[in-house]
């Protein structure tokens, strides 16, 4: 039997108790880009159970420090800050060498792109961009600055919550996930559709991530913890 | 048992991180995914994004995943050469147009048409979608077990239509999120 085969007994569902639905008309951008028919069951096949792998050469030595790594003529300007957390499957295992991407604004709110044009300054040190892999227990590590709160037009007065993006893979192409992280006690939550399209509390509450005082590093950064469960086995299989 | 965590949007601003080359750094997959000596048909899949009114979808993100010429997953790491990993990303332009340059994949089963696995992210898209490119050409996608499991009438979208070119063979594949038309996406 194929490891795909094996695997294919393996990964669980898309928990859509969790997933936010494709339509949410709050956030006003889902509207004409939401599928209009129901997702064709597909029983999961080797294609959707291997997935691309990555290794040492697919980062730098700098990616996951986002404080460093688009320095020009000085330090990043804002509050540093390092994020760091485990990736695991539902089992609870440990997702071993994991591509883990993220990308955040600056401390001001304002992102490096084109096409954000938010009146708030660029930092010339800062690009906003990181990449690590796992380590043996799931484990990985960014250092950052804290993204700032920025406006968007999505309905009068809106505001985005500080958030960093993540982008992960697991060891299915199937556990692909893409997601936000957002910070303890910030007011913007509740009044933002981005996160409100989780309809479950529960489910939100697993995208804000914990102050913890133990990763804080004296005279340095604080620390915040944030723990990401992908798609996978739902049980120990047996061997046989 | 812990539960999965939840997906986010993409959103507008993810270039910075997945699609970089324009902002002068290195990516960890581009839309080419082939070498000068990658074996196989060397082809193009090129399309748009259309949302539900037919207007393009500038800033989608898509991930390409598919077998080498003899149907093997590649188990080589991205990012660090030019090596044939079965990864691509392409991030659509402001046509909503993407190309993918690969080669043509092999049969990973023998019951299994050639395809290569999608997935579609976008500001506006709280999750990402599954689809799959199946080829005009294969006589295999008659009785493929995944085409043979959708919606006659909505199989055609999952179909990339192949013409000639003096460039080598380039495959049409629109993704269109809503509407009469609209792609087949699959609870993967």
């Amino acid at each position: 039997m194929s490891a795909g085969r094996e695997a294919a007994k393996k990964i669980g569902p898309r928990d859509w108790s969790g997933h936010p639905p494709y339509l949410y008309l709050p956030y006003r951008s889902t509207e004409f880009r939401a599928p209009s028919k129901p997702l064709v069951p597909l029983a999961r096949a080797i294609s959707e159970l291997t997935a691309p792998v990555f290794g040492e050469s697919s980062v730098g030595a700098l990616d996951n420090d986002l404080t460093r790594n688009a320095v020009k003529n000085g330090a990043a300007l804002g509050e540093r800050i390092t994020v760091s957390g485990r990736i695991l499957e539902e089992s609870g295992r440990p997702v071993r060498g994991a591509l883990v991407e993220i990308w955040q604004a600056n401390a001001a709110g304002r992102y490096v792109h084109v096409n954000d044009r938010h009146d708030a300054p660029l930092d010339p040190n800062f690009h906003g961009a990181g990449r690590c892999l796992t380590g043996a227990n799931g484990e990985y590590r960014f250092t950052t600055i804290r993204p700032g709160a920025y406006p968007w037009k999505n309905h009068a007065n809106a505001w985005r919550p500080a958030h960093i993006h993540f982008s992960l893979f697991g060891n299915a192409f199937a556990a692909r996930l893409v997601t936000q992280m957002y910070f303890p006690g910030d007011p913007l939550h509740d009044l933002d559709p981005v996160l409100h399209c989780v309809r479950s509390a529960a489910a939100r509450q697993r995208l804000v991530a914990r102050f913890s005082m133990e990763k804080t590093q004296p005279e340095r950064a604080l620390g915040f913890e944030f723990d990401i469960v992908l798609r996978g086995p739902q049980a120990t299989p047996l061997e046989s | 048992m812990p539960q999965q965590t939840p997906s986010q949007t993409v959103g507008p601003f993810f270039a910075i991180a997945l699609t970089p080359e324009d902002y002068g750094f290195q990516p960890i997959a581009g839309c080419e995914l082939t070498a000068g000596d990658t074996p196989g048909e060397r082809m193009r899949i090129e399309g748009r994004v259309l949302d539900g009114r037919g207007e393009p979808v500038a800033d989608a993100l898509l991930d390409l995943w598919q077998a080498d010429c003899a149907g093997r997953y590649p188990r080589v790491p991205g990012g660090g050469g030019r090596a044939f990993t079965g990864f691509g990303r392409c991030a659509t332009d402001a046509a909503g147009k993407f190309r993918f340059l690969t080669v043509k994949p092999g049969r990973v089963e023998a019951s299994q048409a050639p395809h290569a696995v999608l997935a579609v992210f976008a500001r506006g898209l709280p999750g990402h979608l599954f689809t799959r490119i199946y080829f005009s050409d294969e006589p295999g996608n008659a009785t493929d077990p995944v085409l043979s499991g959708v919606d006659a009438a909505r199989r055609e979208t999952l179909i990339a239509q192949r013409r000639d070119t003096p460039d080598g063979a380039v495959y049409r594949f629109d993704i269109r999120l809503q509407g009469g038309a609209e792609t087949v996406f699959f609870d993967a």
